[in-house]
């Protein structure tokens, strides 16, 4: 109902006050109440916003406020605070009611200078309109006092998701084996979400093991995010996909930790908060491709530099990296993580154990681990190590010890280790050294070893 | 996002999700001031945008807006129902205050849309000014923002 607020020259006219609450102005759909209780649109137009909106390009859709306001209303004169004469000369003559009137959003908002807020003060106490959308401003400030952005549960992504496709199956799904690489890339990019750029700046110290030792590397918030896009590339790239940052060729083909080196090296792409967008979108993009490509695509090679995994093991590999590098994202900012759900951490711990046989072998030709106590012929049971993993997501793996061509069995098993999930997660990320991971033992002490320093270094930058 | 919603791709949906459930349960929580509540309104809502994906008009708005209806609307019912059955075994508030309090809780909410829909850099400027207590000229400068 409001038909313009009272200008100077009609401030003795009869005002019927305000029938609704300033709330309800909000409620009604914006009127009124978008105009005046923040800054928005009206003090808006005296900014020019000089970067495109970081988020805008998440969002196709071309808009950002909700049913646009056509009425500059509670602004007869919008341009006022800008053209009028700066505050060093407001405080030599008391500034006029519509200066005052203009920075009453600013008031409401605690947001004016000393000087204006005792003017502005002083002016409420003789201008009975201006006491009056004073009032409702702050009533409709009030309502911006809130909590923003509670933490959502991680959890409830898999929750709702899980519910709509019980409602309606998709008729592209998304492939199992993506399914752990999809909830750790969306579960990161929750914990990105209020970062500010000091947190993109902490600094991170990244952990694996590497030549029997555990090596460490500074990085910052933002470095991980592109170490993560770099070597998530790496799977694009096989499936056709584009770089997301153009690299050299020698260092593209080198694999995880070549790929990252050239990254940070690149003078060009400063690692700042921006890098968040290129690196959800080819995840995105990743989850998407995947999802049309059909059941072959699973077996599909994904080079690594001096090795290969077929795509689905590639996807899980992502995923665990995603969540142990997330993982150190919290530490470095001191906010709590949870390790993946039970499912997922089953497979991840199950692609580990599925490639220790083949690094154990590795480092038996380089003199990293005890020879082997027999020769084995392919297919046939040998020499096993029980890996028990307690906790949700666990199990028995049995892990052939003298040849990984050879058939582990429980019949030959010659030690037996049990840990938890997480640990063993934390001793294949290089972040436990294998003789401090907390490990119960039993039988031959050379297998034991052997397997938890295999497990070890899996891990790489 | 609507053809893909509508072709059935999972990944859509995904997509979906991390655009929009921040705001769908933040929206839900600001009305219904409880967590497993605004979880089960962020469940029915992505639930019938998934089972609907054509019931969305992009000529009445965008997708966000719409989402942000449904929610609302979700949401206001929900503590409509919830406000009756209290009222139903032991009293309550009456008609009156219900609608009350319908109308802040719907308020309050709105108020929340119309903050995170703002274009980011206000939106900065508005935080610096207010929620970290800076004049507004220091915080445009700070956003190196220019008067004019």
């Amino acid at each position: 109902m409001e038909q313009g607020e009272p200008t100077p020259d009609d401030e003795n006219t009869p005002r019927i006050p305000s029938p609704r609450a300033a709330g309800d102005d909000l409620a009604g759909g914006g009127r009124g109440g978008s105009g005046t209780f923040v800054p928005g649109p009206r003090e808006g137009n005296r900014f020019t916003a000089p970067e495109p909106e970081p988020h805008a390009s998440m969002d196709p859709e071309p808009h950002s406020v909700p049913e646009p306001d056509p009425e500059p209303q509670a602004a007869p004169e919008p341009e006022a605070t800008v053209h009028e004469p700066a505050p060093p000369e407001a405080h030599a003559d008391p500034p006029s009611h519509t200066v005052l009137k203009s920075l009453l959003g600013a008031w409401a908002l605690a947001a004016c200078s000393a000087e204006e807020t005792d003017a502005v003060e002083a002016h409420l106490t003789e201008c009975a309109p201006c006491a009056d959308e004073a009032l409702r401003l702050r009533d409709a400030v009030g309502l911006l006092h809130t909590e923003r952005s509670l933490d959502l549960d991680p959890m409830l992504r898999s929750r709702v998701l899980e519910n709509c496709l019980g409602r309606r199956p998709a008729r592209i799904p998304v492939p199992v084996w993506a399914a752990p690489y999809d909830a750790e890339t969306a579960r990161l990019d929750a914990l990105l979400n209020d970062f500010g750029d000091a947190e993109w700046h902490a600094p991170v110290r990244l952990k694996w093991f590497e030549q029997e030792r555990r090596v460490t590397r500074r990085t910052t918030v933002a470095g991980v995010i592109g170490h993560l896009m770099a070597v998530d590339a790496l799977v694009a790239t096989a499936l056709g996909l584009d770089e997301p940052v153009p690299m050299d060729p020698e260092a593209a083909s080198a694999g995880p930790t070549a790929r990252t080196e050239a990254l940070w090296r690149a003078g060009q792409y400063p690692l700042t908060r921006t890098v968040r967008e290129p690196w959800r979108e080819q995840s995105h993009t990743l989850i998407r491709t995947v999802s049309f490509a059909g059941r072959g695509v699973a077996e599909l090679a994904v080079p690594y530099g001096e090795f290969a995994l077929p795509l689905q093991d590639a996807m899980l590999d992502r995923a665990f990296e995603c969540w142990i590098h997330a993982g150190d994202i919290a530490d470095a900012v001191d906010y709590p993580y949870e390790p993946p759900s039970g499912a997922h951490l089953h497979r991840m711990i199950d692609l580990a154990a599925r490639v220790l046989p083949t690094t154990l072998a590795g480092r038996r030709r380089a003199g990293l681990a005890a020879p082997a106590r027999g020769l084995v012929t392919a297919g046939s049971p040998g020499r096993s190590l029980r890996l028990e993993i307690e906790g949700v997501g666990g199990g028995d793996w049995h892990i052939p010890l003298d040849s990984p061509a050879a058939v582990a069995s429980p019949e030959h098993e010659v030690a037996h280790v049990a840990l938890d999930g997480v640990e063993f997660c934390r001793l294949a990320a290089g972040h436990v050294p294998p003789q401090d991971a907390a490990v119960g033992q039993l039988g031959d002490r050379e297998a034991i070893r052997d397997v938890l320093f295999a497990a070890a270094s899996l891990s790489r930058l | 996002m609507q053809q893909r919603l509508a072709r059935g791709e999972a990944a859509a949906l995904g997509e979906l999700y991390d655009r929009f459930a921040s705001l769908v349960h933040s929206l839900a929580h600001r009305v219904l001031s409880d967590d497993d509540a605004a979880d089960q309104i962020t469940r029915e809502v992505f639930g019938y945008v998934w089972e609907n994906p054509d019931a969305y008009d992009p000529k009445l708005g965008s997708m966000r807006s719409w989402v942000a209806k449904l929610t609302q609307r979700q949401a206001v019912q929900r503590l409509r129902q919830s406000e009756a059955s209290t009222y139903a075994e032991n009293g309550g508030c009456s008609t009156e205050e219900l609608e009350q309090k319908v109308r802040r809780a719907s308020a309050a909410a709105r108020a929340d849309y119309i903050v995170t829909s703002m274009p980011a850099p206000l939106r900065a400027a508005l935080e610096l000014a207010y929620f970290q207590r800076r004049d507004y000229r220091q915080a445009a400068a700070d956003l190196s923002i220019t008067e004019d």
